[in-house]
């Protein structure tokens, strides 16, 4: 190739990029994914076990019920914000803006995506709070109503600690959505949904064949990525719960963690780890052939 | 948006405007979307009331009246026993410092496989785009060891390179599809003139694409602000706390009421709205030009 020699020049500025993420990145990720074959207390040397930590691993209650409580944060944070989102982005730019002003529209989304921007500390700090069960604002509302009744340990009793989470997360998430498939509507010509007026569609006709049709590319990054932080979530459920009561809001990243830091299983920990990140790694390459494909057809 | 929006409603017929701006329904649907904002900031406006009340008005009157008299006490006193300064202020250097080598990193990167199109750039981005998608969990236990070895364990310094890399990840990866599209004749002006590709990235290149940078810049400033995680394990003195950190870890003590739990919660907040506010415009901006690649 005639440009190869030209372009040669190029390749040193990729030095320092490649030499910091060996460091950080490279040489991490494989200390871990070759700690999953030992038992390692983090002191001495780790002594090789083969399969052991996986073995043990598949056969760990905790280990499935992480998992399956990331299912029902996955409903949460990814398919609920989705869909909610969308449904709010269409009326947010296709009514709102239009019937009343723009003005509207971008008051009440930016209000909708403040949660987005609140460290996640603070977020856990502000709903461990509302949802305590003594004096927390929840509850006490709930009394003052005369609905004393439905007043419940909301992140402290195993029957609702995971809704609760669910709730807060759904909360935390919807602003994300919303600014994105705002941002992708713009590309979306007026003049469809005029011809589709003119045609006599109903607004859930153009929603469906228009909005949806026409912003799907956000559509697949916004599931794709809040469906990667669910699975990566850590934060808030370390400030809300820390996994309690009774592993009732365990998570993987969580699960690790506690292995890691507090009962000093380090091959045990990666092993949790290693098997998240499988997962997030297969997850994304489905979710870039899917869209791929769809971009084709 | 302003644009496309108004076109549309312009052309609209205009004999039928008028019926339906008097129908009630507009305003049903505009309604609810004012319950569900209510819904979604009254958790901030419950904290901001409770945080400028005192203990006494409190217990006197619940959570949800309006305090009698402005008490900043509470935030005083939480402020001056975390000292809360200190811990804006690490986490101020920790995200500037971030920001800023993450940018320079994300160009370098960029400019080799975007504009220099090296050898086996599609798997050098593959390994960005993975980079940008790991748990950190997967990375966490060896670098809490090596930075143990070298000595970087509850320091700034270590939660500041380990940053830089994981965010330059993401912002190779947005960089490379910019400047693949980066126009060639701009390049070859600067060649004309004379100037080798060093000049060349700082004369032209990286004036050029400073809207995008500015955009990944407040990017990286924000997410290392937020981090948890890391800095969590990492910062664990007292003195080298990042303000997430320090409210995280305060949680469930048992000096913690209700309005002082309150006053923590508004002065963490006030740095993130203020980011919020100031940063807005490039914020959505950005959150659009990272949804197109």
């Amino acid at each position: 190739m005639a440009g190869s020699t030209k372009n040669r020049g190029y390749a040193v500025y990729l030095i320092p990029g490649l030499l910091a993420s060996t460091a950080v990145i490279i040489v991490p990720l494989v200390m871990t994914v070759y700690i999953s074959f030992t038992k390692w207390t983090g002191i001495g040397s780790p002594k090789w076990v083969g399969f052991d930590n996986y073995t043990r691993l598949f056969a760990d209650a905790n280990f499935w019920a992480s998992f399956g409580h990331i299912i029902l944060l996955i409903i949460a944070m990814a398919v609920v914000p989705t869909f909610l989102g969308l449904v709010l982005a269409a009326v947010l730019f296709d009514y709102v803006a239009k019937k009343f002003s723009d003005r509207w529209a971008s008051v009440l989304r930016s209000g909708y995506y403040l949660p987005q921007v609140l460290p996640v500390a603070v977020t856990g700090i502000i709903w461990g709070w509302i949802l305590h069960p003594s004096y927390g604002a929840l509850n006490k509302i709930l009394e003052s109503v005369g609905l004393g009744s439905l007043a419940h340990n909301w992140l402290g009793d195993p029957k609702y600690a995971l809704y609760s989470v669910m709730a807060v997360m759904i909360w935390f998430q919807l602003g994300y959505p919303i600014v994105m498939f705002m941002s992708g509507l713009q590309r979306i010509d007026p003049e469809l949904y005029e011809a589709a007026d003119l045609d006599g569609a109903t607004w859930w006709q153009r929603f469906r064949k228009i909005t949806v049709a026409m912003i799907r590319p956000e559509l697949y990054v916004v599931l794709v990525t809040t469906t990667i932080a669910s699975l990566k979530i850590f934060g808030q459920i370390f400030v809300l719960t820390r996994g309690g009561p009774s592993n009732a809001t365990l998570v993987p990243s969580y699960f690790a963690y506690k292995n890691f830091f507090e009962k000093a299983q380090v091959g045990y920990g990666s092993a949790i780890s290693t098997v998240l990140t499988v997962l997030i790694v297969i997850l994304a390459i489905v979710f870039l052939r899917l869209q791929n494909r769809a971009e084709r057809s | 948006m302003t644009v496309t929006a108004t076109r549309a409603s312009r052309t609209r017929t205009p004999e039928k405007a008028p019926l339906r701006e008097r129908h009630p329904a507009r305003f049903i649907i505009l309604v609810l979307l004012l319950v569900l904002l209510l819904l979604i900031v009254a958790p901030l406006l419950v904290v901001a009331i409770n945080a400028v009340k005192s203990p006494a008005d409190y217990a006197a009157n619940g959570p949800l009246a309006l305090p009698h008299h402005l008490y900043f006490q509470g935030i005083v006193d939480f402020w001056n026993r975390v000292d809360f300064g200190l811990k804006l202020w690490n986490s101020f250097i920790t995200s500037i410092v971030v920001a800023v080598l993450a940018v320079i990193l994300s160009v370098f990167n960029a400019y080799a496989l975007g504009i220099g199109r090296v050898k086996g750039r599609i798997w050098f981005l593959v390994f960005f785009l993975i980079a940008n998608l790991l748990p950190q969990e997967v990375l966490v236990y060896p670098l809490y060891y090596l930075s143990k070895q070298l000595g970087l364990y509850d320091s700034l310094w270590s939660v500041i390179i380990i940053f830089t890399v994981i965010q330059s990840a993401f912002g190779t990866y947005l960089l490379t599809s910019v400047y693949t599209e980066f126009p060639k004749e701009l390049l070859e002006a600067a060649a004309i003139d004379g100037a080798g590709k060093w000049r060349a990235l700082w004369r032209v290149v990286v004036p050029v694409s400073r809207p995008t940078l500015a955009v990944l810049f407040t990017f990286f400033f924000i997410w290392t602000w937020n981090e948890f995680f890391l800095p969590l394990i990492f910062l664990i003195s007292n003195d080298n706390q990042t303000v997430p950190v320090a409210l995280g870890v305060l949680q469930g003590d048992r000096m913690m009421d209700a309005t002082t739990t309150s006053a923590s919660a508004l002065i963490g907040i006030i740095p993130a709205m203020l980011f919020f506010l100031i940063f807005q415009r490039t914020l959505t901006r950005g959150i659009a030009a990272g949804a197109i690649k």
